[in-house]
C-alpha cells in the first residue's frame, strides 16, 4: 500500500470530483470531500517522512519505466508543498461554499471545482514530468476561474474572465518552453532533462525555452509587472475560495519556478550565465514595496490582503534570485508561512463578511468590541506579516535578512527592513480601525459563526506556533533547499 | 540570414505570426467573445508549433507494417501531446464563453469599456 501513495495522493481528489457530482446530496458530498482532504493530509505527511528516511520516492505509472511512462518523483521540496497544499485544504474546505453565489441545492458543485483545482494543485507539485505539469496546471487554472466566479459581486465574473485570459497566456507561455526543451532534448522526464539539456545548454533555443517557460511561470505566481489578475480575483472571490487560493496556487508556480531553475536547468547556467539575478532581484524588491504601499490605501480588507501577497511573493523570489542556500530557505520556509498567515487573514475575512455583508475597512469600526475574537486573529494574523518576532513571518525574515547579510547585501538588508515597516502601518490601520474607533451606533456584540472562525484560529495559531516551534519546519525547509543547490533531485 | 534559411523557417514564421494575431487580439479587443476567438487563435498557434516540431523528412505516419523495416516514421509524440493541449483549450474556451454568458446577465453587454463605465456610474 504504501509504494502507491504518490498515485494515491492525485487519485483520491481526481476520483471524489465526479462523484460529486453524481452524489448530489449536500450533507454526504460535504462528509466525502472533508474526508477525501483529511486523507490527503495524511498521506502527505507519511510521504514527506518516507522522503525524510529513505530519500527521493519514484513512482512510475503502470509500471512504464522511463522516458516511456509518465512518473511521479517525490524529494523532500516537493513532499513540504505537498503537505502546505493538503493542510490548507483540510482545514478550509470543511466550511463549504461559504458567502457565495452557489444556490441551496447546489453545494455539490462547488467541492467538486474544488477537489478539482486541489487535484490540479496536487498533481503539478508531485509529478516529474513536465508535460504533465502543464495539464495539471490547466485543470487547477479551469476550475480556480469557476472558483472566483462563485463570488456574490457580478465583478467577480469580470475578474474571473481577465484571469482566464492572462492565465491562458501564461500556460501556453509555459507550454511553448517545454516544447522547444523537448524539441532540444527528446524528453520530457525532469530528471532526463536535467541531464540531457547539459550539451546543449549554450543554445539559443534553451535560452529563449528558458524565457518562455520563466514568464509563464511568473504570470501564476503574479511575480510584480505580472500581478494584475490577482487583486480583482483575490478581492470579489468567495472569502474561502480566497483563503484557499492565496495559500495554494501562487506557491505552487513559486514551487515550479524552484524546480525549473535548480533542477531542470541549474543554478550556475540560470545566475553565471543568463544572469537571473539582475532582473529577479529588483522586481523581487520592487514587488516587496509596490505591494505593500498599494496595500496602504486600499479602502477594502480583501483587497489590502491581496497586495499584501503580491509583497509576500517578492520575499519569497529574493530568497530565491540569491542563489544560496540559505536564500532558498528563506524562500521554501516563508512558502510555508506565508500560506499560512495568509489563509488565515483571508478566513479572519470571511468572519467578517459572514457578520457585516462586506469587508470595507471603514465598516470595521470597533471590531474589537464587536467581534473580538475575529479581532484578535486579525490582529495576530497581521503581526506575521510584519515579522514580529514570536510569529512565523519573523522566522521566515530572518532567515531571509541572515542569506541578505552572508552575501554582504547590506542595501537588500536595509530595504527587506524598510519594507517590514510599510507592512507595520497597513497593518496597524487596521488595528486602529477595530479598536481605536467606536463602533457605529446600534452595533451589538456579534461574534463570527464559529464554521469561519475556527478555521481561521487554526492557521492563525499554527503561524504562531510555527513561529517558536521553528525546528520542524527550517529543517525540511534547509533540507530542501540543500537537496535542490545540490544539483538534481 | 540567408533567404534560405528565412524560409527553411516557414513553420516557425507561421506560428509566429499567427500567435502574434492571437496576442494582439486579445489585448486591443474589447468585445469578450472576440478576445475569445484571439485566444483561441493564439492556442492554435502552440498546437502548430508542436505538430510541425514532429515532422521528420521524408517521414511516413507512424504506423507498424508487417515486413517493412527500413521506413523513418514522423515523430508521434508531440501530435499525442498536442491532443491533450486540444482538449485543454475546448475546456478553457468553453469555462470562458460560459463566463462570458454570465457576464451578459449580470451586466447586459459584453463590451469591456461598457462594463468599466458600468461599474464607475455604480460607485
Amino acid at each position: 500500500m504504501s509504494e502507491h501513495l504518490p498515485a494515491l495522493q492525485v487519485v483520491i481528489p481526481l476520483l471524489a470530483a465526479p462523484l460529486c457530482l453524481l452524489i448530489r446530496n449536500h450533507a454526504v458530498v460535504r462528509a466525502m470531500s472533508i474526508a477525501v482532504t483529511f486523507v490527503g493530509l495524511g498521506i502527505s505527511l507519511s510521504l514527506l517522512a518516507q522522503v525524510q528516511e529513505v530519500g527521493t520516492v519514484v513512482y512510475e505509472f503502470g509500471n512504464w519505466m522511463r522516458p516511456l511512462g509518465v512518473q511521479y518523483a517525490v524529494d523532500i521540496t516537493n513532499a513540504f508543498v505537498l503537505v502546505i497544499l493538503s493542510l490548507i485544504a483540510a482545514v478550509v474546505l470543511p466550511i463549504g461554499p461559504g458567502h457565495s453565489q452557489v444556490e441551496k441545492g447546489r453545494e455539490y458543485l462547488f467541492y467538486a471545482a474544488f477537489l478539482l483545482c486541489l487535484t490540479g494543485l496536487l498533481g503539478v507539485t508531485i509529478t516529474g514530468d513536465v508535460f504533465n505539469a502543464f495539464v495539471f496546471l490547466e485543470i487547477a487554472s479551469l476550475s480556480t476561474y469557476i472558483l472566483i466566479a462563485l463570488g456574490r459581486d457580478r465583478r467577480a465574473l469580470m475578474a474571473a474572465f481577465s484571469y482566464l485570459v492572462v492565465g491562458t497566456i501564461g500556460a501556453s507561455f509555459l507550454l511553448i518552453g517545454i516544447g522547444l526543451l523537448y524539441q532540444m532534448t527528446g524528453t520530457l522526464n525532469i530528471a532526463d532533462l536535467a541531464v540531457r539539456l547539459e550539451a546543449v545548454k549554450e543554445t539559443r533555443t534553451v535560452v529563449v525555452a528558458f524565457s518562455f517557460v520563466m514568464v509563464g511561470i511568473s504570470i501564476k505566481l503574479a511575480l510584480l509587472p505580472l500581478h494584475q489578475w490577482l487583486p480583482n480575483s483575490y478581492t470579489y472571490a468567495p472569502p474561502v475560495v480566497s483563503a484557499f487560493l492565496s495559500g495554494t496556487s501562487t506557491k505552487v508556480a513559486y514551487y515550479l519556478m524552484l524546480r525549473f531553475v535548480f533542477t531542470i536547468l541549474g543554478a550556475a547556467f540560470v545566475f553565471e550565465t543568463l544572469h537571473l539575478n539582475l532582473i529577479l532581484t529588483p522586481l523581487s524588491i520592487a514587488a516587496m514595496f509596490i505591494g505593500s504601499t498599494a496595500a496602504i490605501y486600499q479602502t477594502d480588507f480583501k483587497r489590502l490582503l491581496a497586495y499584501s501577497s503580491i509583497a509576500q511573493i517578492g520575499y519569497m523570489t529574493l530568497g530565491l534570485s540569491f542563489n544560496t542556500e540559505l536564500g532558498v530557505t528563506a524562500g521554501i520556509v516563508h512558502l510555508f508561512n506565508h500560506a499560512l498567515m495568509k489563509s488565515g487573514l483571508f478566513l479572519v475575512a470571511g468572519c467578517i463578511v459572514a457578520r457585516l455583508g462586506s469587508s470595507a475597512i471603514a465598516d470595521m469600526r470597533g471590531l474589537g468590541k464587536r467581534m473580538p475574537l475575529t479581532a484578535a486573529a486579525l490582529v495576530v494574523g497581521g503581526l506575521g506579516l510584519i515579522g514580529v518576532p514570536g510569529t512565523a513571518g519573523f522566522v521566515s525574515k530572518w532567515v531571509l535578512i541572515s542569506a541578505a547579510l552572508e552575501q554582504e547585501y547590506f542595501d537588500v538588508t536595509i530595504l527587506i527592513l524598510l519594507s517590514s515597516l510599510l507592512a507595520l502601518v497597513y497593518v496597524w490601520r487596521l488595528i486602529e480601525v477595530m479598536y481605536l474607533s467606536e463602533p457605529p451606533e446600534g452595533a451589538e456584540k456579534n461574534e463570527a459563526p464559529l464554521l469561519f472562525l475556527v478555521p481561521a484560529w487554526i492557521l492563525v495559531a499554527a503561524s504562531i506556533y510555527f513561529g517558536i516551534s521553528t525546528d520542524s519546519t527550517l529543517g525540511v525547509a534547509s533540507a530542501a533547499a540543500r537537496q535542490l543547490l545540490g544539483g538534481g533531485g | 540570414m540567408s533567404l534560405d534559411t528565412f524560409a527553411g523557417l516557414w513553420n516557425y514564421w507561421a506560428v509566429i505570426v499567427l500567435m502574434m494575431i492571437g496576442l494582439y487580439i486579445m489585448i486591443s479587443r474589447g468585445n469578450l467573445v472576440k478576445k475569445m476567438m484571439g485566444m483561441n487563435i493564439f492556442q492554435v498557434s502552440v498546437i502548430m508549433l508542436y505538430v510541425s516540431m514532429g515532422k521528420v523528412k521524408g517521414g511516413t505516419p507512424p504506423i507498424l507494417i508487417e515486413g517493412v523495416t527500413d521506413t523513418v516514421f514522423s515523430n508521434p509524440l508531440p501530435h499525442v501531446l498536442m491532443l491533450t493541449a486540444i482538449v485543454v483549450g475546448v475546456a478553457t474556451t468553453a469555462v470562458g464563453l460560459a463566463l462570458t454568458v454570465r457576464i451578459k446577465e449580470a451586466y447586459g453587454t459584453v463590451e469591456e469599456d461598457e462594463i468599466v463605465d458600468l461599474e464607475r456610474d455604480a460607485q
